[in-house]
């Protein structure tokens, strides 16, 4: 285990879970039902330098970063946060060009995804493609069983581990207690939302009055995107001087006015009504059109953080015909 | 693994203010590197990402043709911080260049065709390039008829002058100059854009309209394209929005599903016809 990294969620305030590299076994945690910062942080950092530059006599010195040289193992990401990663990987790693930042971290990590025993109210993955216990995309799979984990080995870079000092043969009777956990958290998260099918619901929607009403309670702080384990824009600007600085990209966000905003004045998306409509639309109609998924993994980060309570799952719900009853006086 | 990221080194061989307001500059660029200047190929209508490290970087269309080998050229608006540093680069300045980015002019469906060239005030720049491109002595014979309607405000905003009189004295290429308010010396036509392309009235028969302007221009030019009968699929146009990555990655110039930065800048109505008006 010496040879590799381990990146896990600590809590660094009540309530404030991120994933970091931990160098003690006592400051993982795994209480909370997901970390606050997703995953995707650790692939795709709030911040990252690309390069540095150097002037030499009359010309620049590029200098490219050296490369992540140790193994690295993500511990305890939920399966939402761990299909967000490949989510993020389609847009990323393409065949004309490849995001070398994103792909060199994700090459040298394993991931260790944890089931969700305990899924909470916000939750919706089973709704968006996911499960409380998906597998895919998965090195290694973690079941809490109380006393301990079951751990299924998944793909060749997970194999590297049975001979692991720590892992023992698992008992029949586990997998029973597995099926078990796996049907509790099945029905405490439920299949309510309609994802499904809304690409072609939003089709029709492109200026419905819809997008007037659904961003009106929006302030535009972002935090949503920001927290969103599949968002993923980011900002370039240079940082330094004439003579050395480096250039370093950051997260972005398409609920920013400066975002689309354009040297002349001219801005495309001018209000909140067609930020709102872009960040929805890429989700749930752009995104799948391009790569058949939704860009959405219903972690429920941005309806939990969110500061004047916007749910997305009442968006979804709004595109769809099959409304529960009441719905249409929810809360937006 | 290569990184696209990564800005080659290019130094500055020429510098010309455009216009009269002084606020277009064509910086005509050669490579640092005898490599790069061999494995650079691109078409006209692709752009690439200039930097000046410590300010930033921005996307621009490339002004010059493939035929013109050797050297790169882009003519700048003074705009922004990117914009402004450019402006101040003396020749032997370094710059980053990122690129070719983007598709292109449809060059192959214009063989055997009429094109139409309809520019309008400083997006004239990759509308040369192409112009340039299928004069060329090895490309002229590949199309028929070239028109080229090009507009600007006044005559001291008109773009490669030079060029614009060593093209009207050619027999195969009928350009017409027009500016919306004349001066003393201005002995071409005045008018906009929209209200000469009517007169001119080329035949959309077997002709590919290509039309790169300020919205305004464009919105009043269309319609007008549309009672010559140019059908949506044989008109195209380059679009601009803001841009950081150029490769599809940064997310935030898209219009719909598509990118201007990899799927565009080059659309042509037919395409853009079906998109959110997000531009």
């Amino acid at each position: 285990m010496d040879e590799y990294d381990l990146f896990a969620p600590v809590q660094l305030a009540e309530g404030v879970s991120v994933f970091r590299k931990i160098d003690h076994p006592d400051e993982v945690d795994l209480s909370s039902a997901n970390t606050q910062k997703p995953a995707k942080e650790l692939f795709f950092p709030q911040s990252e330098v690309m390069f540095r530059y150097e002037k030499v006599g009359k010309r620049n010195q590029i200098v490219s970063l050296d490369e992540e040289n140790r193994e690295r193992i993500l511990f305890g990401a939920r399966p939402c946060d761990i299909e967000a990663i490949s989510i993020i990987e389609k847009v990323f790693v393409s065949e004309e060009y490849t995001d070398v930042y994103f792909l060199d971290k994700r090459k040298k990590t394993t991931l260790m995804g944890l089931g969700c025993n305990h899924p909470i109210s916000t939750c919706f993955c089973s709704s968006a493609g996911g499960d409380p216990f998906l597998r895919a995309g998965s090195d290694l799979f973690f079941i809490d069983l109380g006393e301990a984990y079951f751990v299924e080995l998944l793909t060749e870079k997970g194999m590297a581990f049975h001979q692991n000092k720590f892992f023992k043969e698992a008992d029949p009777r586990d997998l029973t207690l597995v099926k078990e956990l796996e049907g509790k958290a099945f029905e405490k998260v439920g299949y309510t939302i309609p994802v499904d099918g809304i690409e072609k619901r939003l089709d029709l929607m492109g200026e419905s009055l819809f997008w007037d009403r659904v961003h009106e309670i929006c302030m535009g702080c972002r935090i949503c995107t920001y927290l969103c384990p599949t968002c993923h824009c980011f900002d370039i600007v240079d940082e330094g001087g004439h003579q050395r600085g480096q250039r370093v990209r950051n997260w972005d966000s398409c609920l920013s006015p400066l975002y689309s905003l354009e040297t002349s004045g001219h801005n495309p998306r001018p209000s909140c009504r067609e930020r709102t409509r872009q960040r929805l639309m890429h989700k749930f109609n752009y995104f799948p059109k391009n790569f058949n998924q939704v860009a959405c993994v219903g972690c429920g980060r941005c309806i939990l953080y969110c500061p004047v309570h916007f749910d997305i799952r009442q968006a979804i719900l709004w595109t769809s015909s099959k409304r529960p009853k009441g719905s249409e006086r929810g809360v937006l | 693994m290569k990184n696209p990221y990564l800005p080659i080194s290019m130094v500055v061989k020429k510098t010309n203010v455009e216009t009269t307001d002084r606020m277009l500059r064509t910086l005509e660029l050669s490579f640092s590197n005898e490599e790069d200047a061999k494995s650079f190929r691109f078409i006209p209508g692709q752009f690439c990402e200039l930097s000046v490290l410590g300010k930033g970087e921005a996307p621009f269309g490339i002004a010059s043709s493939p035929t013109e080998n050797g050297s790169l050229k882009f003519t700048i608006n003074k705009a922004g911080v990117v914009t402004t540093a450019l402006h101040h680069l003396e020749e032997g300045s370094e710059v980053g260049i990122r690129g070719p980015l983007g598709n292109a002019y449809p060059i192959d469906l214009f063989k055997g065709k009429n094109v139409l060239v309809i520019g309008g005030g400083f997006a004239f720049t990759t509308l040369r390039s192409l112009i340039v491109y299928l004069l060329h002595p090895e490309n002229r014979s590949k199309v028929n008829e070239i028109t080229v309607i090009y507009g600007a405000r006044m005559p001291g905003l008109l773009l490669y002058k030079e060029e614009l009189n060593q093209w009207e004295k050619r027999s195969d290429l009928k350009l017409v100059v027009t500016v919306d308010w004349g001066d003393k010396d201005w002995k071409g036509k005045v008018g906009l854009v929209p209200n000469v392309l009517e007169e001119v009235a080329p035949t959309s028969e077997n002709t590919y309209a290509v039309i790169c302007g300020p919205p305004i221009m464009i919105k009043f030019t269309f319609p007008k394209l549309m009672t010559l009968r140019f059908p949506n699929e044989r008109i195209y146009t380059s679009l601009e929005k803001r841009m950081k990555c150029g490769i599809g990655k940064c997310g935030r110039c898209n219009i719909g599903p598509l990118y201007v930065c990899k799927d565009g800048p080059v659309f042509s109505y037919a395409r853009l016809e079906k998109l959110p008006k997000d531009y």
